[in-house]
């Protein structure tokens, strides 16, 4: 399940995944996240679209039963979209992670940032070390 | 603890054929979950749940003077105790706070067997050894020892499936134990657990909990029975208010502010801990440790702060988490006495967000009586 990725994102070292989109990236968590992370209880996407966000800085954090974790921006930008379901329904982030469950969308400041992450074969190895 | 070669039980291969995710734990690799928190958790509240808990430390006194070497070493009576009935307490140093969270088992007058936490097995193991020199036997039997509990309101079920003598274990009081054979294996059940629901934590030969748990599992399979990992162990416990040591407590508190004070019975003659706690006890407390439910959006974790409304940090919080059964957002922390009444306001700070709480009553989560 973990093992799968889908072949059209790319992803962050710390499990996010990045969809290039018509002049915005969307982003959201892994599947391999998700596992790790079990039930999900609380999604605090803590920016309002207009905020400028940027790779190493928080813009929420998902909380399971057992820890909280940090959300990070794949790529700087300003947010144009946010999830707002994910407040009231968080539990769609068990359910389809890299579909109903994607959080924000942000307008890249460089458009060249999203070819930088990593691709689908290069996170699959990377889970594989993650994961032993 | 941070040993570089964790341990296994002997039910760890079990433990990976039924797809646990491993975790480290207090120098042991242990199944932190199997299916998942929230499903293990209400397994064990609506059918049965059964865990691995070998990583226990198993301490055995015996002599003349065991009885002695026992109760001057814990903070309840062990005194009161009859053959084949245990008790919870603390085991106090010379300051009055908690060395350690223990049942202590009388097997018979001059046969004692106490049980600790897996993280302070080195520390207890020499305490009591310590203790017992030139008194009584001691040996440390935690690694011939396995420990399997079967906690839920169907655990006696799953028993009664499995052998007249498993079956007659519903007639074991609380805090009993006794000898028996389950699937033909010699073992030890105790009605004791770890989840504020009815059950048993069985002892036996370390290699033989394999086919104990194959045996309670097949037996359960109709039951409803499911593996349940330390995930949900700690959400069991935390709705049924059952202190965790490292957490709720450890030696920077005492057992009276940790709401223990009924473990503590000063008045049954000399222990290790009496002086201090019996002062502790005649002044008054600054603070206490308190159940709360958040009011607004978050989770309190252990560590975060507690502060007062103006913003202050006035406490701190020793465990938190959602709480299936309960359905809300729970938390123990300790909070000075004039902030524990029932229904106090407070905020927690969830890393740099104030988060509403309110002072709640415990358990949070009480099973009915049946």
């Amino acid at each position: 399940m973990s093992d799968k990725v889908p072949p059209d994102l790319r992803y962050t070292r710390e499990h996010e995944w990045a969809r290039a989109g018509a002049g915005e990236v969307t982003v959201g968590i892994t599947a391999f996240a998700v596992e790790q992370l079990g039930d999900i209880t609380l999604v605090n996407l803590d920016v309002k679209v207009g905020d400028e966000v940027a790779p190493g800085k928080p813009f929420g954090t998902i909380e399971s039963v057992k820890s909280l974790s940090d959300l990070y921006a794949p790529v700087a930008g300003k947010v144009v979209r946010i999830n707002e379901q994910l407040s009231s329904k968080p539990e769609l982030v068990n359910e389809d992670c890299y579909g109903k469950a994607w959080m924000i969308a942000i307008a890249p400041g460089d458009a060249k940032a999203f070819g930088t992450l990593m691709d689908a074969a290069a996170y699959g190895e990377y889970v594989k070390t993650a994961a032993h | 603890m941070t040993d570089s070669h964790p341990r296994r039980t002997s039910l760890y291969e079990t433990h990976v054929a039924l797809g646990a995710r491993i975790v480290p734990f207090a120098g042991w690799e242990m199944p932190v979950q199997y299916t998942g928190i929230v499903d293990e958790h209400q397994a064990v509240r609506t059918a049965a749940g059964i865990f691995d808990v070998s990583h226990m430390g198993e301490l055995r006194l015996r002599g003349q003077y065991a009885a002695q070497v026992v109760d001057y070493l814990v903070t309840n009576d062990a005194k009161k105790l009859a053959d084949g009935q245990a008790m919870y307490t603390c085991a106090c140093n010379d300051r009055g706070t908690i060395l350690d969270d223990l049942i202590v088992y009388r097997r018979a007058q001059d046969d004692w067997l106490v049980v600790c936490n897996a993280s302070n097995r080195d520390k207890m193991s020499a305490h009591f050894a310590r203790a017992a020199k030139d008194h009584c036997d001691f040996d440390d039997e935690s690694d011939a020892t396995a420990l399997v509990a079967l906690q839920g309101p169907r655990a006696f079920d799953v028993l009664s499936k499995i052998g007249a003598d498993a079956a007659r274990l519903s007639s074991l009081g609380s805090f009993r134990f006794r000898a028996a054979e389950i699937a033909g294996i010699r073992c030890t059940p105790s009605r004791t657990g770890y989840t504020g629901e009815d059950g048993v934590e069985i002892f036996c030969a370390w290699d033989d909990a394999p086919a104990l748990w194959r045996a309670l599992m097949a037996a359960g399979a109709d039951a409803g029975l499911k593996p349940i990992g330390l995930g949900a162990r700690d959400t069991l416990r935390l709705e049924s208010r059952l202190s965790l040591y490292g957490n709720d407590i450890d030696e920077t508190t005492n057992p009276i502010e940790a709401g223990l004070g009924w473990v503590v019975k000063t008045e049954k003659g000399d222990f290790v801990g009496r002086t201090a706690l019996v002062k502790i006890k005649a002044e008054p407390l600054a603070r206490k440790l308190v159940g709360f439910e958040m009011a607004g959006r978050g989770v309190a974790r252990h560590g975060y702060a507690l502060l007062d409304p103006a913003g202050q940090k006035v406490g701190v919080c020793t465990s938190g988490s959602p709480a299936p059964t309960v359905g809300k957002n729970i938390g123990l922390g300790y909070l000075p006495t004039s902030m524990t009444p029932i229904g106090t306001r407070f905020l927690v700070d969830c890393r740099g967000k104030s988060v509403e709480a309110v002072v709640a009553s415990t358990p949070f989560y009480k099973r009915a009586k049946r």
